[in-house]
């Protein structure tokens, strides 16, 4: 929880990046600061000095103007430069999404956020996770959009209904921090907030452990499989024309249309959802129902990760 | 003094009084005094409802319900933006002085001129069905798949009030942009153009490029709302990213919509009450243009956390750099041009400094919300609040107050009390710093826009903030007395009072119905201000001694 | 000219009645950039999810009458010529050719919308009516709804256009020409007219190929 004693002016800053953003941010203060600090220092002493009434000389004004105009034009194009090639990379850097270490499922709907652990464990607003470990997120929206914000990590992404987003943080001190949903998403949209628990890697062990082994996501996925009828198709002994879905997350799959894709979670979601959009090589289209609207984000999920785990089943072997 | 027994001459607004006349006036100078009428209105609900959000953001506890309080920053966006910003400069000085200022008698389509006053009506009208009704809870942008499925409220009636309300901004923009194309009087040449009449000129052509975006877009969403067929519905194949990308293509321009006529106003004022030529009037211009042209391609910095390409986001990231350039080009203009003048601080000058001040602040903290890393971090703040806030309230709102003050004497031949408008300028801009610059560290804290309850350890800048609201809403309600009162009893005007070089001037205050009994010559460029001796020369070649 | 046409004066703002005429044309050139700009945003629109859902979309089209289309591009373009010929006989002051070419041209708009129509009763008989009366063809996908909308989106907000291009050549024909308003020396609100008309007939050379022919090969 965010405590101060006195008035706060900053936010806490408990993630790698979080001291990134603060210099870049910092940096960009001091230059701000400096601008106005000239503008207003040119305004008052011009103010003060050419008042009307004052007798000083108003002879040879600057009537050449140009060369001045290229100066500033010239100055801050380069200012702005370096500040964009800056934030630039920080922002790559920060969006190119590495793998995670612990790779947690969010589900955010109105108007709470819930986590689902690879170890099955579920937890709403509150999400325990350990220090110095990439976590990896996987968002999906159940209604509309919504953002999830960590200041004191200072990552923010939208979370877009029909697509997943993915953020990642690597939190550097333990503690309570505040998750807030900076999208507008409805009456209560001021109370959709949680808690982000940073804990020793012995102690997140401890509540892994504590909160009991349950079945792991991909287990409950596996079940999943099986009542809505997924393996019926594309399962090892099906006879129907489906492909298979062992070793496809991850892979490139070569489309009807000649285009090619990268099985990630966005697209096996999408797949569950709209079956007749990108159709891979080979399959005939309208085959597979769609189950817009018969299942919900959570359980999507939990396919999904299986899909990941048969996917990666077939990569280590 | 017998002010009140003197008779006026014969001039715009006396010449045929009923109400009928008012009504179905063609004279652009009455139209401007409607539209006028319109945006007051518009703005003190529009302030009636910020006054209710910073009074229930003194406290995280609050005093609405949170239902309540969803729909005051919504009507408070909806109002201030298409009601007021968009149409505040534009649709009153620019219908007033545009005419004036190129030699014309008139605007080019003077029905056109009229059915946008009452297309405006129509559309405010609508919304105001829409609030009565109870309200819409979608915040001024309208984000689907809220906005068209979830939002409890008359979205569809607000949706439609701005889609007609773009119609009103499109025949004014028309008619200015062909105006100023084919009625210049003789020697008016396009580089003799006041600024003012260049920055009316490039924002009615933003106007024109991006209103039709939003029309389809605001029809697309109606569509959607009223029948629900799902084209920004991702669960039947919709796109929500793909709306944003629209709305925003106009909703950035519309920014600019909102700053270029107060850039055009602020122009005006330093080089007369500095009484010297502007520095770099061509590069105003092209600034002018650049802004103008370049708006066009920063749109999608709205959505860097919205999931768009990385790529696409590190592009526009560069792009919104660039239209910092023109801008700072502007702000050193603006304070070069006070070098060796003969400053004098009238009420408009004082607007008009506090103007370009708070613009800095506004632009400068813009770079810092173009820059990908941070932005990531204070988007959907109050940071970005308080960041546009000292662009389109302490930059476009005083600049209007400042041109109202500048061209009271001209719309209504008497001066306005001096002390207490200074008095209010002062105030002005100490309750809008007081009111918006908490808002910057309550943004890099952490606290996002729209949200009605917030952590105790906020409370002191909210409150400082609220407090703050409550001066700043003082300085704005002080012109309606005094400025109200100044009509019957404040000191009557001559033709030009401040000692203007502008073709305006040249006529009596207030100016006979069209403008001119013949049309006039113009002989040289705007701002022939001499600090030397106080002397001016106005555009029709007749030199002036200082008085 | 046989018949006395009034003396037409400018209006106060303009020094003679071809800076009046020149302006009414500008205006009416500026008025359809904007409009291209509103046509062109749904257009891009529609063609953004064409690409996303060619399959569905292709699928979709295959319904839409072609022959309503194919016949209403045909008399669009004519009734451009029309109005076109309208006008030249307005500028040698061949005033009934110039009255037979205008009621030429707001027949063949009339017949267009009537043909539109007709296609809008086959559309709804054959269940293509967006949420309200729609269904599901055997090989469809539901995003071919999303088709549907553009269609009814499209061709609605231009036979709208349409009917205000009607009601402005009549507006012509019944008060301005019959008041003698339309002169050799100062034909502008015809002109204008024309502008109008060539820029809807215009935003149908778009949309037929867009609705009817995409994806038909």
């Amino acid at each position: 929880m965010d405590q101060y004693h006195w008035v706060p002016f900053w936010p806490r800053t408990a993630a790698l990046n979080a001291v990134v953003v603060n210099n870049l941010y910092i940096a960009e203060l001091g230059l701000c600061g400096l601008i106005i600090a000239m503008v207003v220092g040119m305004m008052m002493t011009f103010c003060v000095r050419y008042r009307q009434g004052s007798t000083v000389s108003r002879a040879d004004r600057v009537k050449k103007t140009w060369h001045w105009e290229i100066t500033w034009t010239t100055a801050t194009l380069v200012a702005f430069l370096v500040l964009f090639c800056w934030g630039a990379s920080i922002y790559i850097w920060l969006f190119k999404t590495p793998p995670g270490d612990i790779e947690i499922y969010v589900v955010a709907k109105q108007w709470m956020w819930k986590f689902q652990h690879p170890g099955g464990q579920r937890e709403i607003d509150t999400l325990h996770v350990p220090v110095d470990k990439t976590i990896r997120l996987v968002m999906a929206s159940q209604d509309v959009i919504h953002s999830f914000f960590v200041p004191a990590f200072r990552v923010k992404r939208d979370v877009v209904s029909g697509t997943y987003e993915t953020i990642w943080f690597k939190a550097t001190k333990t503690g309570t921090y505040q998750i807030e949903c900076s999208q507008f998403c409805g009456v209560q949209h001021a109370t959709m907030k949680g808690y982000v628990v940073v804990m020793t890697p012995a102690d997140y062990a401890a509540w892994l452990t504590s909160h009991g082994i349950r079945e792991s996501l991909a287990l409950q996925g596996e079940a999943l499989f099986r009542q809505y009828g997924c393996s019926g198709c594309h399962g090892a002994n099906s006879t129907v024309h489906a492909p298979t879905l062992v070793g496809l997350y991850g892979s490139i799959v070569h489309l009807q249309n000649g285009g090619a894709v990268r099985a990630d979670e966005r697209y096996i979601h999408d797949k569950i959802l709209m079956p007749n959009e990108q159709i891979p090589a080979g399959y005939p289209s309208n085959v597979m129902p769609s189950f817009a609207g018969q299942i919900s984000e959570d359980n999507i999920l939990k396919l999904v990760a299986y899909i990941q785990s048969i996917g990666s089943q077939e990569f280590s072997r | 003094m017998t002010t009140i027994a003197i008779d006026l001459p014969r001039n715009y607004a006396t010449e045929e009084n009923t109400i009928v006349s008012w009504l179905f006036t063609k004279d652009h100078k009455r139209i401007a005094l409607l539209f006028f009428a319109s945006i007051t209105f518009f703005f003190f609900i529009g302030g009636f409802a910020a006054t209710m959000i910073r009074l229930h953001l003194a406290t995280p506890g609050g005093l609405l319900q949170p239902s309540v309080y969803n729909r005051m920053f919504t009507v408070h966006g909806v109002m201030m933006v298409w009601f007021f910003l968009i149409p505040s400069i534009p649709n009153t000085f620019g219908n007033f002085f545009l005419p004036m200022m190129i030699g014309a008698h008139d605007l080019a389509f003077p029905r056109v001129n009229l059915l946008s006053w009452y297309v405006f009506n129509l559309s405010g009208l609508v919304l105001l069905y829409a609030l009565v009704m109870g309200g819409i809870d979608t915040g001024w942008t309208f984000y689907p798949p809220y906005s068209t499925q979830y939002a409890s409220g008359y979205v569809f009636a607000a949706a439609l009030a701005v889609f007609i309300n773009g119609f009103s901004s499109i025949m004014t923009s028309l008619n200015f942009v062909v105006t100023t194309h084919r009625l210049r009087a003789p020697g008016m040449t396009w580089l003799r153009l006041p600024l003012f009449v260049w920055a009316m000129y490039s924002v009615s052509i933003v106007m024109l490029t991006a209103t039709p975006v939003l029309a389809m877009d605001m029809f697309l969403l109606c569509v959607e709302r009223f029948i629900g067929v799902g084209m920004f519905d991702p669960s039947r194949g919709g796109d929500p990213i793909l709306w944003q990308h629209m709305f925003w293509f106009y909703s950035h321009p519309a920014v600019y919509i909102m700053i270029l006529p107060a850039m055009g106003v602020v122009s005006e004022l330093i080089s007369c009450y500095a009484r010297r030529p502007i520095f770099g009037y061509l590069g105003m211009v092209m600034a002018l243009m650049a802004i103008a042209i370049i708006s066009f391609f920063v749109w999608a910095h709205h959505m860097f956390v919205a999931g768009i390409s990385i790529y696409s986001a590190v592009v526009f990231s560069l792009l919104s750099f660039f239209v910092a350039v023109p801008s700072a080009i502007k702000v050193f203009n603006w304070t070069v041009s006070l070098h060796k003048g003969s400053i004098v601080f009238d009420a408009p000058m004082l607007y008009a400094l506090g103007f370009v001040l708070l613009f800095t602040i506004g632009g400068l903290t813009g770079l810092i919300v173009a820059t990908l890393a941070v932005d990531v971090h204070v988007h959907d703040t109050y940071f970005v609040i308080a960041h546009f806030h000292y662009i389109m309230v302490g930059g476009t709102v005083s600049a209007f107050f400042g041109g109202l003050h500048y061209w009271w004497p001209k719309m209504t031949g008497r001066f306005y009390p001096e002390s207490w408008a200074r008095f209010a300028a002062t105030l002005t801009f100490v309750g809008f710093n007081l009111t918006f610059f908490p808002q910057f560290i309550l943004g890099y804290l952490g606290m996002p826009r729209r949200y009605y309850t917030y952590v105790p350890a906020w409370e002191s800048w909210n409150l400082l903030s609220s407090a703050g609201a409550s001066i700043l809403a003082v300085a704005y309600a002080l012109p309606l007395f005094y400025l109200g009162w100044s009509l019957l009893y404040g000191r009557r005007a001559g033709p030009n009072p401040w000692g203007a070089t502008g073709l305006e001037w040249t006529t009596p205050s207030p100016p006979p119905t069209h403008n001119w009994e013949l049309t006039p010559t113009v002989k040289l460029g705007p701002y022939s201000y001499n600090p030397e001796d106080g002397s001016y020369i106005t555009q029709d070649g007749v030199k002036h001694a200082y008085v | 000219m046989p018949m006395s046409s009034r003396t037409i004066s400018p209006e106060i703002q303009y020094a003679d009645l071809s800076q009046q005429g020149d302006t009414a044309q500008l205006g009416m050139w500026v008025f359809i950039t904007t409009e291209t700009l509103f046509f062109g945003t749904l257009i891009f629109t529609y063609y953004i999810y064409r690409i996303l859902y060619s399959h569905e979309f292709d699928v979709a089209a295959r319904d839409a009458v072609l022959w309503c289309g194919s016949a209403n591009i045909g008399i669009l373009i004519t009734s451009s010529l029309t109005m076109v010929l309208a006008i030249n006989a307005a500028a040698d002051g061949r005033r009934r050719a110039m009255i037979w070419w205008l009621i030429a041209t707001a027949a063949l708009g009339m017949c267009f919308l009537g043909i539109k129509g007709y296609e809008y009763n086959l559309d709804y008989n054959d269940k293509v009516v967006p949420v309200a009366n729609f269904e599901m063809k055997p090989g469809e996908a539901p995003a071919g709804e999303l088709f549907w909308v553009f269609y009814w989106v499209g061709t609605g907000l231009h036979a709208i256009h349409l009917t205000i291009g009607v009601g402005l050549v009549l507006y012509m024909l019944l008060w301005r020409i019959r008041r003698g308003e339309i002169t050799p020396d100062y034909y502008a609100p015809l002109e204008v007219v024309g502008l109008y008309w060539s820029f809807v007939d215009t935003v149908w050379l778009f949309l037929f190929p867009s609705i009817y022919l995409v994806g038909r090969s």
